[in-house]
């Protein structure tokens, strides 16, 4: 029992587990509001997209290799799809948006997949490179400009509450919509997918050492693939589930997440050398900076003053994790491994 | 002998222009340990690859259990019951021993889904074969060189393996697992399982195996009864050359001690060192893997700091935290991994010459090319590096001559100290005696030399005096005039 | 043969400069009155002096095998403190002397060098990944840059400044390229003709062979980065005489604009590969492109991003196919 704790203790998630928690306390101490059910249903509403974001650049990311061309994809596979569904003058479910926009979002996945997987070039010249074509495509080709008003049925799906939770203090009414179903339901699947699957397994034993993994019989070039294309169809959904709950499609104003989510995903103990990492910690980490972004209010700090903070938490949270593995010899120098290799035997 | 179980003959390939195996036979009987050696390049791993089927070959012939093979694919291999074991390994860092050890048969079920107890189940059964006890749900990163090695012997075994090759598997061991990987080799032979064990290390042939093959440029030079080769012979047939024992007799001393280390201890490594080297004289320092020499190496140089304790140049203290005060100190040191740690392997043969004198080739502020150029033509000639183009990359050449770039480096930087661990790991004998011939020079001038080895006839042949490390602690002192290697191998264990 | 050695010793930079002499005789066929004049060629240059300079020092860091993520935060900090001082010292509608000039200057190099310096320590000391230690601190600084304006455009202020730097000399050479191109030769002085560039290189080939070679990576880490950190902060005082104004969130595309060009340029972002002739070139190519689509009127500006997009993996494909091993060799 003591060494699973100890085990346990070594990875990330249980700092940034307790870092969740002291800094909600601390909240709750400043404004008495943290602990409130419409604060939490808040932060959940707010984790929705780029929980599913997180979920994309952490497959991508265990697999050995990184993607900065998810807001492109799902802003231009977003765009497209209500455009479509305006243009038809479509009001019918919501389900519909989903199907087109998941499968807009696998194609311009399978491009990813291509250059990196079968072409095994560079992850991230690949997707910048990428990112640039969809965007060209969106204000170019579709000649993008902000949509107010959307299809009836994702503006009733994105406002539909799932829980909402009233506050008596400040009366405030805050709803998270069913989207965030969506978010549980990706979060499942994947879990399930990387745990339960060869194909899962494959995605981490390509991460852990890729010549070894095609040894062991896995096809590692398809694997890249189909899991590039995954990564497409989960932004795309995000996507989908921003425009619906913002109430309108704004082409640009996804763009430029992607460091924030790497980030998160990082902080929560996820290797940029790939093959390490759980999706808890990828959550975790991507909350954790969720939740400074928005408790700006609650502390009575200007909104202004938000990106200062999540900027210092990100430096400080890659600061300490990066000192904490130099100390445990963990991608460190070679010589400081041999050495602790040569105390062990 | 028998039924053979592996028989190649002739066997042939080459790739381009080069002829990478010109005529090469092997035989292996059932339950036989057979060792295959020769110099790098000489075609051990080729052949290795021909039959595994990573290769094919352009001609010769193989027969396997006695049955002519025309065409030999990687799956092939396996079914008949070959079984790899690389350097590396091949094992997943990031995923656990039981992972590791299932993955593949998982994978080549054809299932979809993945089931934990079967994994375990498999992961179990493939431990007990070797009464290898580990912890299974270990991360395979967190375990040591000798445990990932029985990972994936515990891993080649799955597949009902008659056939075992192991790629120098001994090169990361400390003695003792040495010992223990001996003794699960003898196991696995009287299951009737032959092995197929590459290495040039003479003392492992003689110790391990029944018989023996050696290869040199692509052709087969011997083959026959380990009982009936001995030191000359098999460096003969290695190098083709013959080589004359020169031991090492210092031809000038200086008075006063050079370096000094006063009480140096390294919490976790070693304690209570003290040393003193004259200038003119090779120490030998030589103990086992995890005895701390290699720490006691890098606490020199100042890649690591000692806790306590003193190192003295010339009789006066000196504060060494990194390998800058090293260097101004004239303190060089040649490390053991010549790959990760000593060569810029992909850049020119002449930037790695001249990278630690670079801040003296300068004229103001500027990089005197000029100065540069004649720097690393003064070296390639003076080193005898073999290279028609120091612009060339390092990669382009040998292991030797790598490791001679290595020692060009320091030599440029004037030192008046050179610490060398284990300088011809990896070297062909050949370079290893030229190598050696370069140290004595050297320390005929004057220079101080520290050899860090646990390869006994080297430090014994080229240092003047010998301490043995265990346990992080100084425990003998010898003269080599008068020292046997039992001598030495007694106070190392 | 030879001509073999020259192609295959700067490859990158010789097959965009292919793909640019392609670009120009398309250019000249279909729109040789609107693309081949002075005024489009002046325009064209005055322009891309702001990220020229933050490719120019970026491509250092990526050198080592890193990246710097805060170039667009640093410049934007400069131009910011650049504005917010000289109403300070000269009033909103005031008029700035010489020195006025020297401390826009001085501003922006003191702005690179704490940046740099965090950026290097975080990098070299507390060894964390550069992707994320430069992201963290471009958000700090970006943050820093709202609070500070309130996340408004700061345009009252003395211009002096933004006129002077808006001219041309002579009516040929305009002073934001003037002063692109000195950044230029210094750097190229730095990688080519001190023992700086062969150490960048070395480092990065191999981080950990450097270390036991006894190269201070410490100080090599964070010349790098504060040199970046500088360049881009001149970068800024660029931006800021071409918009006239100073905000938090200009540029906001230039970061992925600068690794783009790097890329194209033949620069490694595994470290160790760079020349500074290859990204000039990039950067010359991608401007020429950039500026000739827009002389067409049916085609959207936005056509620009697909085509730089395009080029790139167009650049990585070309790399790809002509470095394929041909047979695997023993």
């Amino acid at each position: 029992m003591r060494g699973r704790i100890k085990k346990l203790f070594r990875s990330n998630e249980p700092y940034i587990f307790l870092i969740i928690i002291v800094l909600g306390i601390v909240i709750q101490i400043r404004s008495g509001q943290f602990f409130t059910g419409n604060n939490i249903v808040d932060l959940l509403s707010a984790l929705i997209v780029p929980g599913l974001f997180a979920i994309g650049e952490f497959l991508a990311l265990i697999a050995g290799g990184i993607d900065v061309s998810f807001p492109a994809l799902a802003s231009l596979s977003a765009y497209a799809t209500t455009k479509f569904l305006l243009d038809r003058e479509y009001g019918g479910n919501v389900l519909l948006a989903f199907v087109i926009a998941i499968a807009i979002g696998a194609v311009l996945g399978a491009v990813n997949g291509l250059f990196i997987g079968y072409l095994n070039l560079n992850a991230m010249i690949v997707t910048l490179g990428t990112s640039s074509i969809f965007k060209g495509i969106m204000q170019g080709t579709l000649r993008a400009n902000q949509l107010a008003v959307i299809p009836a049925g994702m503006k009733s799906f994105g406002i539909t509450p799932f829980i909402s939770a009233y506050n008596a203090k400040n009366g405030l009414t805050s709803v998270l919509p069913f989207t965030f179903l969506i978010l549980v339901a990706v979060c499942a699947l994947m879990f399930f997918i990387l745990r339960y699957t060869i194909f899962g397994r494959g995605i981490y034993a390509i991460g852990g050492n890729p010549i070894s993994a095609h040894a062991a019989g896995f096809h590692v070039k398809r694997t890249k693939f189909i899991m590039y294309i995954m990564i497409g169809m989960i932004a795309s959904a995000s996507g989908i589930c921003r425009v619906c709950m913002m109430q309108q499609c704004h082409p640009t104003n996804m763009l430029g997440m992607e460091m924030n989510i790497i980030a998160g995903v990082v902080l929560g103990g996820v290797a940029l050398t790939g093959g390490a990492g759980t999706l808890t910690g990828c959550m975790l980490g991507t909350f954790l900076i969720i939740m400074v972004q928005n408790s700006m209010i609650l502390l009575g700090i200007p909104t202004t003053w938000s990106s200062v903070f999540v900027g210092a938490v990100i430096v400080i949270g890659v600061a300490i994790s990066a000192y904490q593995a130099n100390h445990q010899g963990v991608g460190s120098h070679q010589h400081k491994s041999n050495a602790k290799k040569e105390a062990v035997s | 002998m028998a039924q053979s179980l592996l028989k190649a003959e002739h066997v042939k390939i080459s790739f381009g222009s080069v002829h990478a195996l010109r005529d090469v036979s092997l035989e292996i009987a059932p339950g036989e340990i057979h060792c295959l050696a020769g110099e790098n390049g000489c075609g051990k791993s080729t052949i290795i690859k021909i039959i595994s089927g990573v290769y094919q070959r352009d001609g010769g012939t193989i027969e396997f259990d006695g049955k002519k093979l025309d065409r030999i694919t990687p799956i092939d291999s396996i079914n008949m019951g070959i079984q790899v074991i690389y350097q590396d390994f091949s094992l997943f860092p990031n995923l656990t021993v039981a992972e590791n050890l299932a993955l593949n048969t998982e994978v080549a079920s054809g299932k979809k889904l993945v089931s934990w107890k079967n994994v375990r189940k498999i992961a179990e059964d493939a431990v007990s074969k070797i009464n290898f006890d580990v912890d299974l749900d270990a991360r395979v990163s967190t375990l040591t060189v000798a445990q990932k090695q029985m990972v994936a012997i515990s891993r080649a075994l799955m597949f009902n393996a008659r056939l075992i090759i192991m790629d120098e598997p001994t090169t990361a061991l400390t003695r003792k697992e040495v010992d223990a990987l001996f003794e699960i080799i003898l196991k696995l032979k009287a299951q009737g399982i032959a092995i197929l064990f590459i290495s040039h290390k003479l003392n492992e042939v003689f110790e391990i195996s029944d018989r023996f093959t050696i290869f040199r440029n692509g052709e087969m030079v011997a083959t026959g009864l380990t009982s009936e080769l001995d030191d000359r012979k098999f460096t003969y047939y290695m190098t083709g050359r013959e080589f004359a024992d020169q031991t090492f007799v210092p031809a000038k001393l200086s008075k006063e001690p050079v370096f000094e280390l006063k009480d140096a201890s390294l919490d976790g490594a070693f304690e209570n060192i003290n040393l003193a080297l004259r200038g003119g004289e090779i120490l030998g320092i030589t103990g086992l893997l995890d005895s701390g020499r290699t720490q006691l190496g890098l606490s020199m140089f100042g890649i690591m700091q000692l806790t306590s304790g003193k190192i003295l140049r010339n009789g006066k203290e000196v504060s060494i935290t990194n390998p800058r005060d090293a260097i101004a100190n004239k303190i060089g040191y040649v490390p053991e991994d010549r790959l990760s740690e000593g060569l810029f392997l992909q850049r020119s043969i002449g930037d790695n010459i001249i990278i630690s004198e670079i801040d003296k080739l300068t004229n103001g502020i500027r990089y005197d090319l000029k100065k540069r150029d004649a720097e690393i033509a003064r070296w390639v000639k003076e080193l005898e590096i073999k290279t028609n183009n120091p612009e060339n990359p390092a990669t382009t050449l040998s292991g030797g001559n790598q490791q001679r770039i290595v020692l060009a480096k320091w030599l440029a930087c004037d030192l008046d100290v050179l610490i060398l661990n284990g300088p011809t790991v990896g070297v062909d004998i050949g370079s290893k005696h030229d190598i050696h011939a370069i140290l004595q020079k050297l320390a005929g001038s004057g220079l101080g030399v520290i050899i860090i080895s646990d390869d006994l006839p080297e430090i014994i042949q080229n240092c003047s005096r010998i301490v043995v490390i265990r346990e992080g602690k100084l425990v003998a002192e010898y003269d080599t005039q008068n020292v046997t290697e039992q001598m030495i191998l007694d106070s190392m264990m | 043969m030879n001509l073999k050695k020259i192609y295959s010793k700067n490859r990158e930079m010789y097959r965009l400069l292919g793909i640019m002499v392609l670009w120009l005789i398309f250019m000249a066929f279909t729109q040789s009155k609107k693309f081949y004049t002075g005024a489009n060629f002046l325009t064209m240059a005055g322009q891309f002096p702001e990220y020229g300079l933050m490719v120019i020092g970026g491509m250092l860091c990526m050198m080592t095998g890193g990246i710097d993520l805060s170039v667009v935060g640093s410049a934007n900090m400069a131009s910011i403190l650049c504005a917010l001082t000289a109403i300070r010292l000269y009033g909103a509608e005031g008029s700035m002397g010489a020195g006025g000039y020297i401390l826009f200057f001085v501003i922006a190099v003191i702005v690179g060098l704490v940046v740099g310096t965090a950026n290097g320590l975080l990098v070299a000391r507390v060894k964390v990944p550069p992707i994320l230690a430069t992201l963290g601190i471009n958000e700090l600084l970006t943050g820093l840059s709202v609070v500070m304006t309130g996340g408004a455009a700061i345009s009252k202020f003395p211009k002096e400044f933004c006129d002077a730097f808006s001219k041309n000399i002579g009516g040929l050479l305009p002073m934001r390229v003037l002063v692109f191109l000195i950044a230029a030769v210094v750097i190229w002085f730095m990688l080519e003709r001190t023992t700086y560039g062969t150490k960048l290189r070395l480092f990065g080939t191999n981080a950990h062979v450097a270390e036991f070679s006894g190269m201070n990576t410490t100080a090599l880490i964070l010349k790098t980065y504060i040199t970046s950190g500088i360049c881009a902060s001149i970068g800024g005082l660029m931006m800021l005489s071409s918009y006239a104004s100073a905000r938090a969130d200009y540029g906001s595309d230039y970061t992925m604009k600068a690794i783009l060009i790097m890329v194209l340029g033949g620069v490694s972002p595994n470290g160790g590969k760079g020349k500074m002739s290859g990204v000039i070139t990039a950067l010359v190519l991608l401007k020429l492109i950039e500026s000739g689509i827009r002389r067409f009127r049916s085609v959207s500006d936005y056509y620009v991003t697909l085509i730089w997009g395009a080029v790139l993996l167009l650049a990585l494909v070309l790399d790809y196919l002509s470095t394929r091993p041909k047979k695997a060799k023993a």
